[in-house]
This record gives C-alpha cells, sequence and structure tokens, in this order.
C-alpha cells in the first residue's frame, strides 16, 4: 500500500510532518503580525546598535527589552544575520519598521528556530514506548509529533501572531526529554538557559527543582516509594547547583557587574500591571470578574448598591489597565501570588517541602500517597503541567498565550494513558479557542477556523484510535460543552458583528468567549488535580523510566 | 483513524493553503491603467450589475468591451451578477458603474477570495473527492493520498487564489461531468459538462472526447432503438441546458451571434493559437476514455494523424495570458488523467512540475514568488512522499515496453528505469537552476528575454516528450481488466 512505502523508511514520517508544517509555515509569511512583530523588531535593532549596558534602559519605543539576557543575546545574534536582509531594520528609531524584508526575515528567523523545536520532538518521541507492527497513523510516537509539530496554538501564535515561543519549547521539550533519557545534567541546564532566555518559566521551577530534589539528589526510595534520607547524594546537589549557577551567571553576571541588576529586574517583572489582560484570559480570575460584574448589576437593580458609589468599571479599553471590582474584593498581586503558590504547592508530588506544608497535607490526605510514591519522569511532567494550569488558573495578569506551557507536556502525557488524553481534548480544545481573539482580522478568520479543525479533528481521531478499548475519551457532557464551542463562534464572530450591540458593548464577545472557556479550563484543571490525588494505581505504569 | 476524518483533514489541509496563499499578491495589483484578470473579474460584477442583459456583450457607450469587455460564456456572466449583489450588500461601491474602476482595497480582495474559496468548496473539492473515491484503485488510504495531492497542486491553487480567476468553477464542473460519465448517469454527466463549457469556453477542448464517449456507448447499445433513444436523451439534456443558459440572449438573432463573436474573437488571430493548444490537451484526456470504452479508439488515431502539426504549433508559445489557463486546465486534467495510470506517477510528478514551472514569469510578474516557490516544493516532495513515486517506477510499470524494444536493438545493457530515474533528478536540477537564474540574476542585455524563453523552450521539450510517451502509452497498452469492469 502507499502508506507502507513510506514507512519502510523507518523515520521519514517525522522529517515529512516537520518539512509539511515548515511549508505552511512559510505560506504564512505574508499574514497579519500584531504588535509582537514590533517589540522584536525593536529587540534586535537595539541590541544591534546599543552597547549592553544600554540594552535594559533604552526607552526609545515603548516596546522596551523585558525578555531575560539570553534572549537578548539571541537577538543579538539574529542581528547580525538581519543587516543582510535590510539593514533599516537595525535602526532604533525606525518605529514601527515593516518592510517586506524585515518582514520576511523575522518570520524566517521564527521558521528557522523552530529546528531546536523539531529536534526536541523528536527525543520526545525516544521516550515513548513504541508499539510495533501498528499503523502508522496508530502509532503513539506518530500522534505525539503531530500534536506537537502542528499544534495549533504554536502555529498561529509563532507564525501569525508573531513570537518565537517553538524555539522555547523546544529548549524546555528537549530538557524534558532529557530528565526522561536519565540525562538528569543535561535536562537541568537546559531548563537553566530557558529560564534566561524568557522568565515566565519560572511558573514551572517548582516542578523542576522538587523533581531534582526527589529522584535525583535521592538516590534511592524505600520499598515502599518512600524517601530514603541516608541516599541524599550531596556531590549531585552540589554540581546541580553549580550547573544553574553558573549558567545565570553568565546571563545576568555582565548587568550585576554594571550594577544594573535592579534595573533588569524591573523590566522584567513589571508590578504594574492589572490583574486581567485586557482580553481575560480564561482562568479562575474570568470568573470571578463575571460574577461581580452579575453582582453589581443585580445589586444595582434590587437597589442594594447606589450606582454612583461603584468604580467606574471599564473592560473595553486597550493595552494593559486595572479593572476595579465592585462588590467582590480586589484581588491584589500578593493575593494571586498565593493562590498560585497553594495552587502549585498542594500538588506537588514526590516532594518533601510537603513537610513545611504538613497543613495543608492534613487538609488533603490522600496527598499522602503521592508524597509516598514518586511516579518517575511521569510525575514529573504531570507535576509540571499542574504548575503551569494553577499558575495560569491564578496568576496575575496572565495571557491567554501562556495556556501553551501546559498544553504541549500534557501532550506528552496524552499518548500514554487515557484518562491524560481525556483531559488534553478538553483542555486543548477548549483554551485552543481561547486563542482565537489573538487573530481577530477578517483575512485570518477562515485560516484559525481551518487549522482549528485540523488539530481538533486529527487529536480526537487519533486519541481515538489510540485508546479504541475502554469506551468513549469523553463523556456527553463534555462532548455538549465542546460542541458548544461552534454556536459560541458563530455568534460571536459572525451573528454578533452584524447586530446593533456591536458599537456599544463591542468587548461582549469576547468576555462571553473568555468565561466560556474558563469553565471548561477550570474542569480540566479540577479534573488533572483529581487525577493526580487518585493516581495511585497507576503507578505501576512507568513507561517513561 | 477513520476515512471520515482522514478526508477532512485532508480537505482542511487543502483548504489552508489555498487560503494562505490568498494572502499574497493579485494579478495587476495596484497597476493601472489596466490592473489583471482581478480588475477583469470585478469589472464584470460592475457591469452585469449596472447593465441590462443585452448590453453585456456589446461596445455600448456604458460598456466599454476594450477595457475587460466580457469574454467568457454566460454562466460566468450570470456567476457575475450573482458576486455582485452580495458586493452591493457589502459594499456598493465596489460595483459602481465607472466609478470603480480599478477599485482596490483590503476588504475587496478578501471578498473577491471568499468568492473563490466558496465556489471551490462548493463545486471543486467535492468532485475530487469523489473523483478519487469511485475511480481510483488501491485501498482507501491510498484514495486519501491520491485526493490529498489533487487537492494540493500547486497549479491551480495559484492561478486561482494567487493571480485570481475561477478555474474551480469550469474544471469542477467538467470534473462532475467526468464523474457523471463514470458512473453510468450520462444525463447528469452531460449536464454538468454542458455547464462548465457555458461557463468557460476552453472546455470545448474537453468536448470532443465527451462527444465521442457518449457517441461510442449509443452506437454500442445499437442506434436502431435503445442507443437511439439514448442519444435523443442526451442530446435533449444539452440543448435544453444550453438554451436555459443562453435564454437572455436568444430574443434578437444579433445577440448571439455578438456573444458567439466575444467567445472566439477569430478576428483578433487568437484562434490558431487556441486550436494547437486544443489538440494537446485533447491527446491526453481521449486516453482516458478509451480505458472508458473501446470504440472512441478509433477518433483517437485519427487524433494522432493530426498530432505533428498541433505539435508544430505548440511550439509558437503567444498571448501569454491566455496560454496560462490554457495550460491550467489541461494540466488539471493530465493529473486526472494519471490517476487512472496510477503507477506512472513519477511522470505525474514531474510533469505537473513542469507545467507549473513554465507559469513562472508569469508568477514573478504577479509578485507570487513565495507562495510558488513553497506550494511547488510542497506538492514535489508530497507527491514523492506520498504516493513514493520513485519506487515504484519500475519499467513495466511505466509501460516502457515499445522504448525497450527500440533501445534493446542499440543498447543491450540499457537499464531504462534508472534513466527515468535520473532523468527524473535532472529534469528538477534544471528547473531549480532555471527558477533561481530567472528570479536573481539579470539576463544580458542583448537577451533579454533569454530566462522565459529558456524556461519555456524546457518545459516544452517536456511536453512534447510527454505527449509522445501518452501517444505510445495509449496506443500500445492493452485494456485494463478493472476500469473496464467500472465502466461495464
Amino acid at each position: 500500500t502507499v502508506m507502507a512505502a513510506p514507512m519502510t523508511n523507518d523515520q521519514s514520517w517525522f522529517y515529512a510532518l516537520a518539512l509539511g508544517v515548515s511549508f505552511l509555515k512559510c505560506l504564512l509569511i505574508n499574514a497579519y503580525h500584531s504588535t509582537d512583530f514590533e517589540v522584536h523588531r525593536n529587540w534586535l535593532a537595539l541590541t544591534h546598535s546599543l552597547p549592553v549596558s544600554q540594552w535594559y534602559y533604552e526607552a526609545t519605543s515603548e516596546w522596551t527589552l523585558d525578555y531575560p539576557p539570553l534572549f537578548a543575546w539571541f537577538e543579538y545574534g539574529l542581528s547580525h544575520i538581519a543587516c543582510f536582509f535590510d539593514k533599516e531594520m537595525l535602526v532604533v528609531p525606525n518605529l514601527n519598521y515593516a518592510s517586506p524584508a524585515t518582514v520576511l526575515f523575522q518570520r524566517l528567523s521564527v521558521i528557522v528556530a523552530d529546528v531546536v523545536f523539531f529536534y526536541a520532538v523528536k527525543e520526545c518521541c525516544k521516550c515513548l514506548r513504541e508499539d510495533k507492527g501498528k499503523d502508522l497513523l496508530g502509532k503513539p510516537s506518530f500522534i505525539l509529533t503531530v500534536l506537537l509539530l502542528w499544534n495549533f496554538g504554536l502555529l498561529i501564535v509563532d507564525h501569525i501572531h508573531f513570537q518565537y515561543n517553538g524555539f522555547l519549547f523546544g529548549v524546555l521539550l528537549l530538557s524534558i526529554a532529557r530528565h526522561c533519557q536519565n540525562r538528569h545534567f543535561e535536562g537541568a541546564f537546559l531548563f537553566s538557559v530557558l529560564l534566561n532566555l524568557k522568565h515566565i518559566y519560572l511558573y514551572i521551577a517548582p516542578a523542576y527543582g522538587i523533581y531534582l530534589l526527589r529522584c535525583f539528589c535521592f538516590t534511592q526510595s524505600n520499598a515502599d516509594g518512600s524517601l530514603q534520607w541516608r541516599s541524599f547524594s550531596v556531590v549531585r546537589l552540589v554540581i546541580l547547583g553549580t550547573i544553574v549557577l553558573s549558567t545565570f551567571a553568565v546571563s545576568f553576571g555582565p548587568f550585576i557587574a554594571l550594577g544594573q541588576l535592579p534595573q533588569v529586574l524591573s523590566r522584567l517583572f513589571p508590578f504594574k500591571r492589572g490583574l486581567c489582560h485586557a482580553y481575560w484570559a480564561p482562568n479562575i480570575w474570568a470568573l470571578y470578574n463575571i460574577a461581580d460584574k452579575a453582582f453589581s448589576i443585580l445589586g444595582v437593580k434590587f437597589r442594594l448598591l447606589d450606582i454612583n458609589k461603584l468604580p467606574k468599571a471599564s473592560m473595553t479599553g486597550g493595552l494593559v489597565q486595572e479593572f476595579q471590582h465592585s462588590v467582590l474584593p480586589s484581588v491584589s498581586p500578593l493575593a494571586t501570588l498565593v493562590c498560585t503558590l497553594l495552587s502549585i504547592l498542594v500538588n506537588l508530588p514526590n516532594s518533601n517541602i510537603y513537610t513545611i506544608f504538613v497543613i495543608l497535607s492534613l487538609l488533603q490526605p490522600a496527598l499522602f500517597k503521592i508524597w509516598h510514591r514518586p511516579n518517575g519522569a511521569r510525575g514529573f511532567l504531570r507535576c509540571l503541567v499542574i504548575c503551569a494550569l494553577g499558575s495560569f488558573m491564578f496568576g496575575w495578569h496572565v495571557h491567554e498565550k501562556a495556556i501553551m506551557m501546559a498544553i504541549l507536556p500534557l501532550s506528552l502525557l496524552a499518548v500514554d494513558s487515557r484518562k491524560d488524553a481525556g483531559i488534553f481534548l478538553m483542555l486543548s480544545v477548549t483554551s485552543h479557542y481561547s486563542l482565537f481573539p489573538l487573530l481577530f482580522t477578517t483575512q485570518e478568520l477562515p485560516i484559525k477556523i481551518f487549522l482549528m479543525l485540523l488539530f481538533t479533528i486529527f487529536s480526537l481521531a487519533s486519541l481515538k484510535t489510540l485508546f479504541r478499548k475502554g469506551g468513549a475519551l469523553l463523556n456527553p457532557l463534555e462532548v455538549t460543552y465542546l460542541l458548544g464551542l461552534i454556536p459560541l463562534e458563530l455568534i460571536c464572530e459572525f451573528v454578533y458583528p452584524l447586530t446593533v450591540w456591536q458599537k456599544t458593548f463591542p468587548f461582549l464577545p469576547l468576555m462571553l468567549t473568555s468565561v466560556y472557556c474558563a469553565l471548561g479550563v477550570t474542569y480540566a484543571f479540577i479534573r488533572l488535580y483529581i487525577s493526580l490525588l487518585t493516581c495511585s494505581d497507576t503507578t505501576k505504569k512507568t513507561k517513561m523510566q | 483513524m477513520e476515512n471520515w476524518s482522514l478526508i477532512s483533514l485532508c480537505v482542511l489541509l487543502g483548504l489552508t493553503a489555498r487560503w494562505a496563499v490568498s494572502f499574497h499578491s493579485y494579478s495587476g495589483a495596484g497597476k493601472p491603467p489596466m490592473f489583471g484578470d482581478y480588475e477583469a473579474q470585478r469589472h464584470w460584477q460592475e457591469v452585469t450589475y449596472n447593465l441590462p442583459v443585452h448590453e453585456w456583450y456589446f461596445n455600448t457607450t456604458n460598456n466599454d468591451l476594450n477595457y475587460w469587455g466580457l469574454d467568457y460564456p454566460p454562466l460566468t456572466a450570470y456567476h457575475s451578477l450573482v458576486c455582485a449583489y452580495v458586493a452591493k450588500l457589502l459594499n456598493p461601491e465596489w460595483v459602481e458603474l465607472y466609478a470603480s474602476r480599478g477599485y482596490e482595497s483590503h476588504s475587496h480582495k478578501l471578498f473577491m477570495r471568499a468568492t473563490v474559496l466558496f465556489t471551490d468548496i462548493l463545486i471543486y473539492i467535492p468532485a475530487v473527492l469523489l473523483y478519487c473515491f469511485y475511480f481510483c484503485d488501491g485501498s482507501s488510504k491510498q484514495k486519501v493520498a491520491t485526493a490529498f495531492c489533487i487537492l494540493l497542486y500547486p497549479g491551480l491553487i495559484l492561478i486561482d487564489y494567487g493571480h485570481f480567476q475561477y478555474n474551480s468553477v469550469s474544471l469542477g464542473l467538467a470534473l462532475w461531468g467526468i464523474l457523471g460519465l463514470g458512473l453510468g448517469w450520462d444525463l447528469f454527466g452531460s449536464l454538468a459538462f454542458t455547464l462548465a463549457l457555458n461557463y468557460k469556453q476552453m472546455e470545448l477542448y474537453h468536448s470532443l472526447p465527451f462527444f465521442c464517449y457518449l457517441l461510442g456507448k449509443c452506437i454500442k447499445q445499437g442506434l436502431t432503438w435503445r442507443g437511439f433513444f439514448h442519444l435523443v436523451k442526451i442530446s435533449m439534456t444539452v440543448l435544453v441546458t444550453f438554451a436555459l443558459c443562453w435564454m437572455p440572449f436568444l430574443s434578437d438573432p444579433k445577440q448571439p451571434l455578438q456573444v458567439l463573436h466575444r467567445l472566439f474573437p477569430v478576428g483578433r488571430g487568437l484562434f490558431e493559437d487556441k486550436v494547437a493548444n486544443t489538440w494537446c490537451s485533447l491527446n491526453v484526456l481521449i486516453k482516458i476514455k478509451t480505458l472508458l470504452s473501446r470504440e472512441t479508439q478509433l477518433f483517437a488515431l485519427t487524433l494522432l494523424f493530426v498530432l505533428p502539426s498541433s505539435l508544430k504549433l505548440l511550439s509558437k508559445p503567444t498571448l501569454w495570458q491566455f496560454k496560462l489557463a490554457l495550460v491550467n486546465t489541461s494540466l488539471a486534467f493530465f493529473l486526472f488523467s494519471f490517476q487512472v495510470h496510477e503507477k506512472s506517477i513519477l511522470l505525474v510528478a514531474l510533469l505537473v512540475f513542469f507545467v507549473f514551472r513554465s507559469m513562472l514569469p508569469l508568477l514573478l510578474k504577479d509578485g507570487l514568488l513565495l507562495p510558488y516557490v513553497v506550494t511547488s516544493l510542497a506538492f514535489l516532495f508530497l507527491s514523492l512522499y506520498l504516493l513514493s513515486a520513485l519506487e515504484r517506477s519500475t519499467e513495466e510499470e511505466l509501460r516502457l515496453g515499445l522504448y525497450r524494444k527500440l533501445t534493446q536493438r542499440w543498447l543491450p545493457k540499457l537499464n531504462l528505469s534508472r534513466i527515468i530515474k535520473w532523468k527524473f533528478w535532472f529534469s528538477l536540477a534544471a528547473m531549480a537552476a532555471l527558477s533561481f537564474t530567472s528570479v536573481w540574476l539579470k539576463p544580458p542585455a542583448k537577451l533579454p528575454d533569454l530566462f522565459p524563453v529558456l524556461v519555456s523552450v524546457l518545459s516544452f521539450l517536456h511536453f512534447l516528450g510527454f505527449i509522445i510517451y501518452f501517444n505510445q502509452v495509449q496506443l500500445m497498452e492493452p485494456q485494463r481488466k478493472k476500469s473496464q469492469k467500472k465502466t461495464n
């Protein structure tokens, strides 16, 4: 048969998928790009034309450098190729410069940098248990490759919206793969490099810390899986510490030497932003906001509240702004930090930090199980996903793109167990849909729908084939919820713009989208959380070790 | 995975590629005073919307035929009219008489692209899917792979979504015609093909095989009673369809004559050129029919005798614009007809690629270099990978028996299939080199047209080779049992 021919050459399908998606990315070069395009052009310009000491002070453009130093060096490297395309893009005062050569170069840089991602995906596939003799389309490694390489979120965020997530996730996945292959030093090194490329990955740093401490620095466990205190290896800890610290030293060292550390940090962690982005990410706070809104409307209606005393809530505005809650208490950054920490720490399996959080553990006796049963690389992955999702759910000023940090690692789990596959489907479909408002131009409307359908149909069909035995992956309620996205899309993007409310309440579709998606994401989070608490039976499946 | 999900994935990928190509430039973008095909289509909307039917094809005070006058059959005009109504709803400026000439805006481009996508989804894509599922041999996955390659065929995508035309309508209708004939619904087939003919007169090139096949079938049934009745039914269908399409023009005998004059501008000296290409595309198409019915082989033979002169005419390419659409039409049929010979896919990939290459100068002019490179590479890669062409190109499968006999006399130790493979890569390399030079190098001052001429010479050589090859295949080959079974 036709399909058999490619299979004779064992890995050729991987290159076919990688090349195919690269072709698609090339076709998208002329598509809409967001202000992030200008952000990165500005960084190219300022790293190219200014001395290092100026990088974190330069403020000609409003899009100042707010990524860690290694990413600045990455841009610096790119700028030396950029000058062969168009020198004008490297001039700092050339704001919003976007000549065809500039667009071509920037787009190509994203596409080429994705090679790192391809390599990482290939390495991740090696960690999977391979079912021999199966049809190509039913192979876990094939499915995983498509789920990662053709990921809808990555395609639209990187290759239409414009960012370098593919490259960054490449480093992350490669580090995960190295841990699965028991090459922990490399994994730790890669992750610390990643932290110095983009600090948003700090959210999942606890998972790494605990995992390395529990499963790597403690060389042995008791027969029942609990911690063996005497097996602690100081050497390993010291080497790990050296690796991480030296990476940070290389990255931040020059700025510390220049005495610019406070300035750099203030750029990296701007605390002046509001709880939610202009478009609410579909997390707990979207539900909180809508509850607040509902209470205030009801309150005014039943004369429990005085409309003049309510703070003027504006959700329609542009960039970054603060949102005052009317009825429910306003949420401070500290509160979300606590929430985030709680949600992460409560969920850390394999961790000895639990000794510090005894009270929490007492609240949830189920956690003891996990505490006693380190689950290897699988447990680590699960913990990582929970960290990413927890921080997304409760984080301060979370952007909807941050959800990809949970989806991509979850893909690895999805091809491995049917329970995770169900969660993956719920989470990926919902949160991918929540990315739709990123592309608001009419021109990109068909392409985002086509790509979304493409990815959703593939993930549904392939995971269904993979876990053929044992009934449906999604229960009727979940199916209904997911199908509800179709009328939601029709209303938000086709019907609503034709109505008279479009002018008076232009934000309503966005609000509807984020609240609807928040329900799904919250549900997936709860399911993942529960599956974590009850996963003791699945510990035998330590495939990823 | 189930078939339905595979099919929907293929279709979605095809749609994605189509829409992604449509982000790029179109013919004549920002090039007054005449602009390009895009403006022609928009102008037809303007004319059909604002003028009464009897003025459409006439040079009047309101209708300047020298500025993209309607020169397609009535169905195209009606299609333009329907589009114009939608355009009027969205933005009246788009179809305003006179004032809208050369109208260009981002939202208008979107609208025009959307109309192409709409017709494509409505007519062409379902026809391709049905075609692959009824007329391609092999497992269901093989069928899906074939459909995938046809859907991603870059020539059509680039012309329709880059350059801007509605080829998917006429091609799709003609394909529905083939489907109808293949399934034995002769009336439906002839209806669909008549519609195709009334959409684009270019489909005339394909009409002879249709005619031959249907006539042959009637003769086989016996012209005295059953066959005759069948013939009457078919001709009635064709006539009624024609009459319906031409109804508004039948009131006055001047009208249809003027329309015909517009469709076939003999006065402008185009006719010969068109005919030249007719024979070429016919020759290839006939092959399908011979597989379908034995009777038509006689016709094919007669056509073959005309071949040398038509080849000679082919070598003088004029009026690039016209030829492009033409090449494209016959090309899609090339592709379909190849599916009948699915074993000779190596040649498909090469041929398709070559015809496609010959469009390079035009696409360069339209500023479509990037999608051109990407889609052609993607297609080449896909067809080689999915259909694993190179692995299948053994001698018998390529039907090289005749050449084998010929060469064995002179060079007994020659391995033909290896030569073909080398030739394939050599051709590809030559094409890549030519593309590269025509994009990045300046031609010498003495020969400004050097690269376009080289491209067309090289393409022509390949066309020539393919025509000889297909004639040989057609003539030498014994009837294939499977396809016979299907048609009976």
